[in-house]
């Protein structure tokens, strides 16, 4: 708006950006963008050319139940551990030597020791103990491959949930504590109105991966005669030796994960709208 | 008792010696995806943070997929496809002979892919806490990219990076119970034969639940010593 | 020019020092076996294969003046590994079907026997049929003509699936299946065994030709032609000759090779 501006000197266009130059990053980058398309186009030309509509017919459906089997088989079993690791999460957080030990041991072993190992131990080492548990009346539970499962995953997804759990109340701050004491809420209250809440926001982001963990975990019970996809994917293999089992129980298995993370996402932004600035 | 103490012996008799031998498989077979886990998770993080899209991308589809499968997928399809895989190549290329996949290349080529996925989001994080003061500091030295990053930003790095990564060989020493699916004799596959041949199901996999919390406990206090040693030079507050 | 002649002499002697290579006698084979399937092929504690598959294919590299060394590989992946090049044939009691043939080529059977179903010995079940095992579980090993026989011909009970026979023996004694279908000479002499005396066998099922095929032969890679051939040959030669008898009255008191 001066006499500079308007007079001597029009208005310009902003000068043209530099062209990029092909530095090392963009060589390797366009490369390995590259190499990631040629998998993919490879990967679907494969599917096609392999695509069989026997073998669809045959083993779509028993991969459908597999897949149901797999989504069952995890979701009761994080229900269920969702539930045991309430207990053990005030044990790890208890001032008594005893229950405070008990309970650290139990999340050290369950953490510290393959699933797989885990599930062995429960599946082939109970059997062992038939006669004891059929005087006791569990063996009718712990016959079936499916329930040796549900237990194995069941302790489990509780030692992990049991540690998320007390890490998200340690990292409510001490000042909300001391608030609903000033306020003459008992201990009982404060944790569930008061601490809870806060903390399952925190814990929000830690439950997702442990669900997703435990999706990909459970491929291992195919290893103990259940039929899950896993199973069902190594069934069709052991009977066409066509590798695209393998492939497609792959893409259901991202398809699984991927949706749930996205969704997972969505519901903590949801979740957290309040705490965005 | 004596029977299991028979069991237990080394020797023809005892499954010790077998034991002993899944113990060596299964510490070699982590050590060995160890090194190659963390090179290519630090390529990986470096390709994260680039200012080149086309490289965030391809890392990030690399990290997307090797969490998103399950190991025990990836083991197959590393040991039954890689090897029809590179017959593949090799025929397209022309070239004859055989490049054998063992199972102990197999376990380690995917145990490391899904090592790298991860490590790659602690290197990440780990970076992003380095002040970029830090590399303005050496640039203004006249020091060039590589010495700025293995003089000054390095050392900090794996000293940021220590506990997740600590976390992450915790995990390693538990998938490697996993190639016992394709006939390497690492612990878990060495008791379950034992089990199997001596119907003693519940003392050999008790076996091998005591040796992995052995091997996590060592684990975790050479762990402890790194990141106590990492944290002599911080001020006590 | 001195480089490139160098060059050209030194790949010429390597063409020949490989043509002289392929001419020589002592043809070095690759046995792929499971060892895990006794009587027929096992691993003993010492490391040592031993089995009926073993010595005929000891007996059958001698008459091919074969040098064979024998390499194990779990049962599941056995067919991947021939066609990976882990080895050059598969001697481990692998039954010839069509649907196997569409992968790998057989030679002639070297040996044919039934398939069998074996219970606890306290069991109920009585008739080894489709009815008599409706809403049962049955155990086979995963990837054999016995899973398959159970999938399709005995469809009402529930089938499950196992890596090695060591796996379905260990369920049958803990009671978690009711039955197990394997090769009758198997179960029996798992049953003849102290772990077999938890059961007994009920009944041999009749060989039906299109799921348990012609019976064993082996297995190598597509347009092995020649190593067929001579595979086929020796056990001609090893049938004539009587070692074939030899070998199996070692082991079997019944003739296996069937009609």
């Amino acid at each position: 708006m001066s006499y500079v501006t308007e007079t001597l000197v029009a208005a310009q266009p902003a000068p043209p950006p530099p062209p990029k130059a092909w530095a090392a990053a963009r060589i390797s980058g366009t490369l390995l963008m590259l190499f990631w398309i040629a998998a993919l186009a490879g990967l679907v030309f494969y599917l096609y050319t392999a695509w069989d509509i026997d073998k669809i017919e045959r083993y779509g459906p028993k991969f459908l139940s597999g897949l149901q089997t797999t989504l069952t088989l995890v979701g009761i079993s994080i229900a269920l551990g969702a539930v045991l690791s309430l207990p053990v999460t005030l044990g790890r957080m208890s001032k008594n030597p005893v229950i405070g030990g008990l309970a650290f041991a139990y999340v050290y072993i369950f953490r510290g020791t393959p699933l797989i190992a885990q599930l062995f131990l429960i599946y082939y080492g109970l059997g062992s103990f038939r006669e004891q548990l059929q005087a006791v009346g569990l063996w009718v539970f712990f016959r079936d491959a499916w329930n040796c499962a549900l237990f194995a995953f069941t302790l489990n997804t509780a030692a992990y949930q049991a540690e998320i759990l007390r890490g998200a109340i340690d990292s409510v701050p001490r000042g909300q504590w001391e608030g609903a004491e000033a306020l003459g809420l008992n201990r009982i209250q404060t944790f569930w109105k008061i601490i809870l809440p806060q903390a399952l926001i925190v814990a929000l982001r830690p439950y997702g991966n442990e669900i997703i963990l435990m999706i990909k975990g459970s491929a291992i019970v195919a290893l103990v005669t259940v039929f899950d996809l896993m199973g069902e994917t190594r069934r069709a293999f052991s009977r066409t030796y066509d590798f695209q089992a393998y492939i497609w129980a792959a893409v259901f298995y991202f398809v699984m994960v991927e949706a749930l993370r996205i969704v997972w996402e969505r519901l903590e932004a949801r979740l957290t709208r309040h705490l965005k600035r | 008792m004596d029977s299991y103490l028979t069991l237990l012996s080394f020797g023809d008799q005892g499954w010790s010696d077998e034991i002993a031998w899944g113990v060596l498989v299964t510490v070699t077979l982590a050590l060995a995806t160890l090194p190659v886990g963390l090179f290519i998770g630090f390529m990986i993080a470096l390709g994260k943070q680039s200012e080149e899209r086309s490289l965030r991308t391809a890392a990030d589809i690399y990290t997307t997929i090797f969490r998103g499968l399950p190991e025990l997928l990836t083991l197959f399809i590393v040991y039954y496809g890689l090897q029809i895989g590179i017959q593949l190549i090799l025929k397209l290329v022309g070239l004859q002979g055989a490049i054998e996949i063992n199972s102990f290349v197999a376990g380690v080529i995917s145990l490391a892919l899904v090592f790298s996925s991860y490590a790659s989001e602690v290197f990440l994080s780990a970076f992003r806490a380095i002040p970029k003061g830090q590399y303005e500091g050496g640039y203004a030295l006249g020091l060039r990219h590589g010495t700025v990053m293995k003089k000054i930003v390095l050392p900090q790095l794996i000293r940021i990076a220590l506990p997740g990564l600590g976390n992450l060989w915790m995990i390693l020493l538990k998938d490697t119970a996993l190639v016992s699916a394709i006939g390497l004799t690492d612990i878990l596959r060495q008791t379950g034969i034992a089990a199997r041949v001596t119907k003693e199901a519940f003392l050999f996999f008790g076996i091998a639940f005591i040796l992995y919390l052995v091997l996590a406990l060592i684990s975790s206090i050479a762990l402890n010593r790194l990141e106590a040693q990492g944290k002599r030079g911080e001020q006590r507050q | 020019m001195r480089f490139t002649k160098g060059l050209m002499a030194a790949a010429a002697s390597l063409a020949l020092t490989f043509g002289a290579a392929q001419a020589q006698d002592m043809m070095k084979l690759k046995i792929g076996t499971e060892g895990a399937y006794p009587p027929f092929n096992n691993l003993e504690s010492d490391g040592s294969l031993v089995g009926f598959d073993i010595d005929i294919a000891k007996a059958l590299c001698d008459e091919m003046k074969a040098d064979c060394e024998f390499v194990t590989q779990d049962w599941d992946g056995i067919i991947p590994a021939l066609l990976a090049g882990k080895f050059d044939a598969i001697i481990a009691s692998m039954s010839i079907t069509e649907e196997r043939k569409e992968k790998v080529d057989f030679t002639n059977k070297y040996y044919n026997t039934p398939p069998a179903i074996a219970v606890p010995k306290d069991s109920d079940i009585t008739e080894a049929s489709d009815a008599g095992l409706s809403g049962r579980t049955i155990g086979a090993q995963s990837s054999t003509t016995h899973s398959n026989y159970a999938e399709e011909k005995l469809s009402s009970a529930e089938l499950k699936l196992y890596p090695t026979p060591d796996e379905y023996k260990l369920d049958i004694a803990s009671g978690r299946i009711d039955a197990v279908i394997d090769d009758v000479i198997v179960l029996s002499e798992w049953l003849k065994s102290d772990d077999g005396a938890c059961c007994k066998l009920l009944a041999t099922l009749p060989i039906d030709p299109v799921i348990n095929g012609e019976g064993a032969g082996i297995a190598l890679r597509k347009g092995e032609d020649e190593l067929r051939e001579k595979f086929n040959a020796a056990i001609e030669a090893i049938r004539a000759n009587g070692t074939y008898k030899e070998i199996n009255d070692k082991y079997f008191d019944v003739d296996v090779y069937g009609d």
